[in-house]
C-alpha cells in the first residue's frame, strides 16, 4: 500500500467548503495514508476551458500539470475537476507537445475521492458513523465522464447508522453548469428546484455528493425555499465518528 | 443573449402548464426509450451504437462517394434525383414537377428538412396547397407554428388548444375528446390523400446501394403521401445516406427505440423508385431532392463533421434537462434541444445566437444517450471557443475575457492568489452582476473564515 | 457548374477527397439467431397481440378461410391478387372484392371496404412486424386505407426479424419498388402524449399465421 497521496483540493473546497478537505484528508489518514497538500496548486482551470477561453485554461493547465508532476497520487474531492484533470487537460494541448506527455501521465494517477478509496485503497468502508436518512445526487461529470455510480453509495450504505435512499432523479443534473449558473440563472434555479423536489420526495434528511459545486448549487435553492434539508459533501459524512 | 433568446426562456419558464407539459411528455418517452435499451431487452445495444457510428462516420467521411452510388441507383430504378443548394432550389424543384404535372394540392408528410427550408410558404406563394398530414403537424399548420420537438411536434399544446383551432379552421363543434379529435382529421386529410397530385415525405435514412429513402412513422401518413398520388418527392439532407439495404439491421434497432421506445415504429417504408409494371397503385414518378442548405461547410470541420452523423430520433431533446425548461421553441432554428445548438450556429454562423452554446451545464445527458454517440457536449465546448475567436475580433464579451485573463494571471501565482481570494473573502458580497443572478434564485454561499490552505498550514504546524 | 457538380466539389474539398473509391464500410453487422419455428410462431403471436393487433395460429387454409369469414361476417372487403388467399378461398367469400388490375376501381374499393385483407411476404417475429412488398400481387392501398387490415401468412415465411429478412433480402430494390414493415396499428400520440389508433392507417390489425 502506498504510504502517500497528494489531495488537490479544487479552489471551491479551498475558498468555501474547507471543511469538506480537512475530511478528506482525516479519512485518508485514518485509513494509513500520509497525506500531502502541494502549495503550488490553485484551480484546475475548468471555469476558463468551460467558457471557452482555451488560452486561459491552458495557462492555468500548465501551471497545475507542474504543481502535480511528482505526486504518485491524486486524490480530489470533485468528480467535475478529476474529469477535467485526467481527461480534458490532454485535450488542450497539440499531440506531439510537452504538455500533452505530461497530462497523460497525470491521467492514471488522478483519482476521484470514491474512486480512491474503493479502487486504490479497496476500502468497503472506512468506520464512519452517521446518524439519519441520506439521498445521493450524481454529479454528472463524475456520473458520465468518469462513470462513477456505485463507489459512492456503497461507502454510504457501509456507514454505521446511516440509510441511503435513492431518489427518482438521482441522475438529473442540478442545474450548476459553472457560469452557465449565473448566464441562465432563470433555467438554472428551475433545474435546481425540480431537482430538490425529487430529494423532497425520498424523505431524506440531507443530500450527498461529490461535487461541493453540485452541493452549493442546491444549498442555494434549498435555502431560498427554507427546506430542512443538509448538504454533505461524501468526505464530510465518512469523516464523522 | 439575444432579446428574442432571453425573452422565449423567460415565458416559458414563466408558464406552469407548459412546464408541466414539456417535463411530463419528456419524461414519458425517457422511461420508454428506458425499457427498451435495457441490458434485458436489448443486450446488444452498446454494440449496435458502435456499429451505427462507425458507419456514419465512414459515410460522411466518404460522403460524395456515396451520394453518386444512391444517384446511380436511384436513376436505375426509374427515379430522378434533384440537387439543391438552397431553400429557394427545393422550392423550386417542387414546382416544376408540379407545373409539369398541373398539380394543385399536395400531401406532406413529416420531415424536418423541409421545416428547414419552410418549403409550405414557398408553394402556398405560388397557389399550390400543401397540406401537413402527421397529426401534430396538421395541428401546427393550423396555428401557424413551428414543431415543438422534432419526433413530438405538439408536445406543447393542450386537448383545449386541438379543440379550438380545429373550431376555428374546420367549423367543427368544439370537441376535448382527443379520440374525436383525431378522427375529424383523419376524415378531412383523407380526402386530401385521395385528391392529392403528389406526395411530398422527407427520408430517414437514404440507401446508396438500393437507390431507396426509408422512411419511420406510426401513423400511416407517410405511407399514404407516398403511395396514393401519382408524383412522390422525397426530400432529403446529403447527410442522410448509409452504404447498404442491411445496414438498416442496425439503424432501425435504435432509432425507433431511441425515439419513442418501440422496438419498431408501426410503419417502415423502403422506397426505391415508380411502381413497377403490372403493379395496380403507388407512385408513377419517384424523385429525391438532395439538399445541401449548408452541410458542405460543416463537413469541412473534421472536429465537428459527426454532427452530421445525427439520425433525428430526438432522444437528446428528451434527456436534456435545459430543453426540458426552455422547450422547443426558445431555439432559435427549427432544430431544438442539444442537437438544435449544435447544428444552428454552424449552419446559420455563431451570431445567429452567440449564447446558444452557453445554454448547456454540460451535463452530458445527451450524449448518453444518443444512438450514433455524437459527442453534443464536445462540440458544444469546440463551439465555445469559437465564440471567444469572434469575440476578439468585435468589441463583445470584453469584462469577462477581462475576468478570465486575471484569474489566469492569479491562478498561476500561489501566492497572490491566496491572499487576493482572502481580501474578496472579507468583502461583503452585494446582489450585483454574477452574484445578482445568482440570488435571483438561489441563496449566496458563506465563504469561509479562513480556506483549506490556511487551515491545512495550521495543522501541519501543531 | 450546375448544382450537382458544385455541391460534390464542396463534399470532396470539405473532406480532402478526390473521389477514389472509399475504403471499405465497416462489415454491416448481421446476427442470425437460429429460432426454431415454434418459437417464431410463439414470438410473433405474443408481439402482435401486445401491440394490441390480434394474432392467431392455424392448422389449415380452409381453417383460415373461416376465421376470415367469421371476421368479415359478409362485410365489404378488398383482397389482394396474392396466390394464397385464391388458394385458401378467401378471394371467394361473400362481400369479398379480388383480382382487381384497375387503378381507379381498386382506390374506390380500398377507400370504401369494410376489410383489407393481403398475405404478407415475410413476418418478423421478434417485433411482431409485417413485410410487405408491393407487386402485382400485393397492392398498397389494401393494408392502408380500410379500417381493419387482415393479414394471411404462411407459416414458413415466419421471419427471426430484421437480420435474417435482409440476409435474404441483401438488396429489397432488386425486388420491389416499395418494402414495407407493419408493426401493429396505426397510431399517434401527438396530443398529450395519449395514445389514439387508427388515425390514418387501418386502426385494427388481424395476423393469421397459416400452416404447421
Amino acid at each position: 500500500m502506498p504510504a502517500r497521496v497528494s489531495i488537490f483540493v479544487t479552489c471551491i473546497v479551498d475558498q468555501l467548503f474547507p471543511q469538506v478537505g480537512m475530511a478528506m484528508a482525516t479519512v485518508l489518514e485514518r485509513i494509513g495514508y500520509t497525506v500531502e497538500f502541494p502549495e503550488a496548486q490553485t484551480c484546475c482551470g475548468q471555469p476558463a476551458f468551460n467558457s471557452g477561453f482555451r488560452d486561459e485554461a491552458r495557462t492555468v493547465a500548465r501551471h497545475t500539470l507542474a504543481a502535480l508532476e511528482n505526486c504518485e497520487y491524486v486524490v480530489v474531492p470533485s468528480g467535475s475537476c478529476a474529469a477535467m484533470l485526467s481527461h480534458h487537460y490532454a485535450d488542450l494541448f497539440p499531440a506531439s507537445s510537452q504538455e500533452r506527455a505530461a497530462a497523460a501521465a497525470l491521467t492514471p494517477r488522478v483519482f476521484e475521492f470514491s474512486q480512491f478509496l474503493t479502487e486504490v485503497a479497496k476500502r468497503k468502508e472506512v468506520g464512519a458513523k452517521f446518524d439519519g436518512a441520506v439521498t445521493y445526487h450524481d454529479s454528472c461529470h463524475a456520473l458520465r465522464e468518469l462513470k462513477i455510480k456505485d463507489a459512492p453509495r456503497r461507502l454510504l450504505a457501509a456507514v454505521q447508522g446511516l440509510e441511503l435512499r435513492e431518489m427518482d432523479a438521482a441522475e438529473e443534473c442540478c442545474g450548476f453548469g459553472g457560469t452557465f449558473s449565473v448566464k441562465f440563472a432563470g433555467v438554472s434555479g428551475a433545474m435546481a428546484r425540480t431537482k430538490l423536489d425529487s430529494i423532497v420526495r425520498t424523505g431524506a434528511s440531507a443530500v450527498v455528493s461529490i461535487d461541493s459545486s453540485c452541493l452549493m448549487q442546491l444549498q442555494g435553492a434549498i435555502a431560498r425555499a427554507g427546506l430542512p434539508i443538509r448538504t454533505l459533501h461524501l468526505a464530510e459524512v465518512l469523516a464523522g465518528q | 443573449m439575444s432579446a428574442r433568446f432571453d425573452q422565449k426562456i423567460s415565458e416559458t419558464l414563466a408558464d406552469p402548464r407548459l412546464q408541466l407539459a414539456i417535463y411530463t411528455a419528456t419524461g414519458r418517452l425517457m422511461s420508454h426509450r428506458k425499457a427498451v435499451v435495457s441490458e434485458d431487452a436489448l443486450p446488444e445495444y452498446q454494440e449496435l451504437r458502435t456499429q451505427a457510428s462507425a458507419i456514419k462516420r465512414h459515410t460522411i467521411e466518404n460522403l460524395d462517394w456515396y451520394l453518386e452510388e444512391f444517384e446511380r441507383n436511384v436513376i436505375a430504378h426509374g427515379g430522378h434525383v434533384h440537387w439543391c443548394r438552397t431553400a429557394t432550389d427545393v422550392a423550386d424543384v417542387v414546382l416544376g414537377i408540379a407545373k409539369q404535372r398541373g398539380a394543385r394540392l399536395i400531401v406532406k408528410s413529416k420531415s424536418m428538412t423541409t421545416e428547414e427550408v419552410d418549403l409550405n410558404e414557398r408553394l402556398s406563394h405560388h397557389g399550390l396547397e400543401s397540406v401537413e398530414t402527421d397529426l401534430g403537424e396538421y395541428i401546427l399548420q393550423l396555428m401557424h407554428q413551428t414543431p415543438y420537438h422534432i419526433v413530438a411536434p405538439a408536445l406543447h399544446l393542450t386537448r383545449q388548444d386541438v379543440a379550438k383551432v380545429f373550431e376555428d379552421s374546420l367549423g367543427v363543434p368544439h370537441d376535448i375528446v382527443i379520440e374525436n379529435q383525431t378522427l375529424t382529421a383523419r376524415g378531412v386529410l383523407r380526402e386530401k390523400f385521395l385528391n392529392a397530385d403528389i406526395g411530398i415525405s422527407g427520408a430517414n435514412f437514404l440507401i446508396a446501394d438500393s437507390g431507396a429513402v426509408t422512411i419511420v412513422e406510426n401513423e400511416g401518413n407517410a405511407r399514404l403521401s407516398t403511395s396514393a398520388p401519382q408524383v412522390h418527392i422525397a426530400i432529403a439532407g446529403i447527410e442522410k445516406l448509409i452504404p447498404r439495404a442491411q445496414d438498416l439491421a442496425t439503424f432501425l434497432k435504435l432509432l425507433a427505440r431511441s425515439a419513442t421506445g418501440q422496438p419498431l415504429s408501426v410503419y417502415t417504408s423502403f422506397l426505391s423508385g415508380p411502381r413497377k409494371p403490372g403493379e395496380v397503385d403507388g407512385p408513377t414518378e419517384f424523385h429525391v431532392v438532395l439538399l445541401d442548405g449548408g452541410r458542405t461547410k460543416l463537413l469541412a470541420d473534421a472536429e465537428k463533421r459527426e454532427s452530421l452523423h445525427c439520425i433525428r430520433c430526438g432522444a437528446c431533446l428528451n434527456h436534456c434537462p435545459v430543453y426540458r425548461k426552455i422547450g422547443g421553441h426558445s431555439f432559435p432554428w427549427v432544430y431544438s434541444g442539444p442537437i438544435g445548438a449544435i447544428i444552428t450556429p454552424q449552419f446559420h454562423g455563431l451570431d445567429s445566437e452567440p449564447a446558444l452554446p452557453f445554454a448547456s451545464t454540460l451535463c452530458g445527458a445527451c450524449a448518453e444517450v444518443c444512438p450514433v454517440k455524437i459527442d453534443i457536449p464536445k462540440i458544444l465546448l469546440e463551439l465555445r471557443a469559437e465564440v471567444r475567436d469572434v469575440e476578439k475580433q468585435n468589441a463583445d464579451g470584453q469584462l469577462e475575457r477581462a475576468a478570465f485573463r486575471a484569474f489566469a494571471y492569479l491562478a498561476v501565482r500561489p501566492k497572490l492568489w491566496s491572499r487576493v481570494l482572502a481580501f474578496g473573502r472579507r468583502l461583503p458580497v452585494w446582489p450585483l452582476g454574477p452574484a445578482g443572478a445568482w440570488f435571483s434564485e438561489r441563496e449566496l454561499p458563506v465563504p469561509a473564515a479562513r480556506s483549506f490552505r490556511e487551515l491545512w498550514k495550521e495543522r501541519q504546524g501543531r | 457548374m450546375n448544382h450537382r457538380e458544385a455541391i460534390l466539389a464542396d463534399v470532396r474539398r470539405g473532406l480532402g477527397r478526390n473521389g477514389e473509391p472509399p475504403p471499405s464500410p465497416p462489415a454491416a453487422r448481421i446476427v442470425r439467431p437460429q429460432v426454431p419455428r415454434a418459437a417464431r410462431v410463439e414470438s410473433m403471436l405474443q408481439k402482435v397481440i401486445a401491440l394490441a393487433g390480434t394474432a392467431v395460429h392455424l392448422r389449415t387454409g380452409e381453417e383460415a378461410r373461416r376465421f376470415v369469414a367469421a371476421l368479415t361476417g359478409g362485410q365489404s372487403a378488398i383482397a389482394s391478387n396474392a396466390l394464397v388467399l385464391r388458394e385458401y378461398g378467401i378471394t371467394t367469400l361473400p362481400g369479398v372484392r379480388s383480382g382487381v388490375t384497375e387503378e381507379a376501381e381498386l382506390r374506390g374499393l380500398c377507400a370504401t371496404a369494410s376489410f383489407g385483407i393481403s398475405s404478407a411476404d415475410y413476418a418478423l417475429s421478434d417485433t411482431g412486424s409485417l413485410v410487405m412488398l408491393a407487386s402485382p400481387a400485393e397492392a398498397r392501398l389494401i393494408s392502408l386505407l380500410p379500417p381493419v387490415h387482415i393479414a394471411v401468412v404462411p407459416v414458413d415465411r415466419l421471419l427471426s426479424g430484421l437480420d435474417e429478412l435482409f440476409t435474404l433480402l441483401p438488396l429489397p430494390a432488386e425486388q420491389t419498388s416499395s418494402m414495407v414493415f407493419i408493426t401493429g396499428p396505426s397510431r399517434t400520440a401527438d396530443i398529450e402524449q395519449i395514445l389514439v389508433r387508427g388515425v390514418h392507417g387501418p386502426g385494427e390489425v388481424h395476423v393469421v399465421i397459416v400452416g404447421e
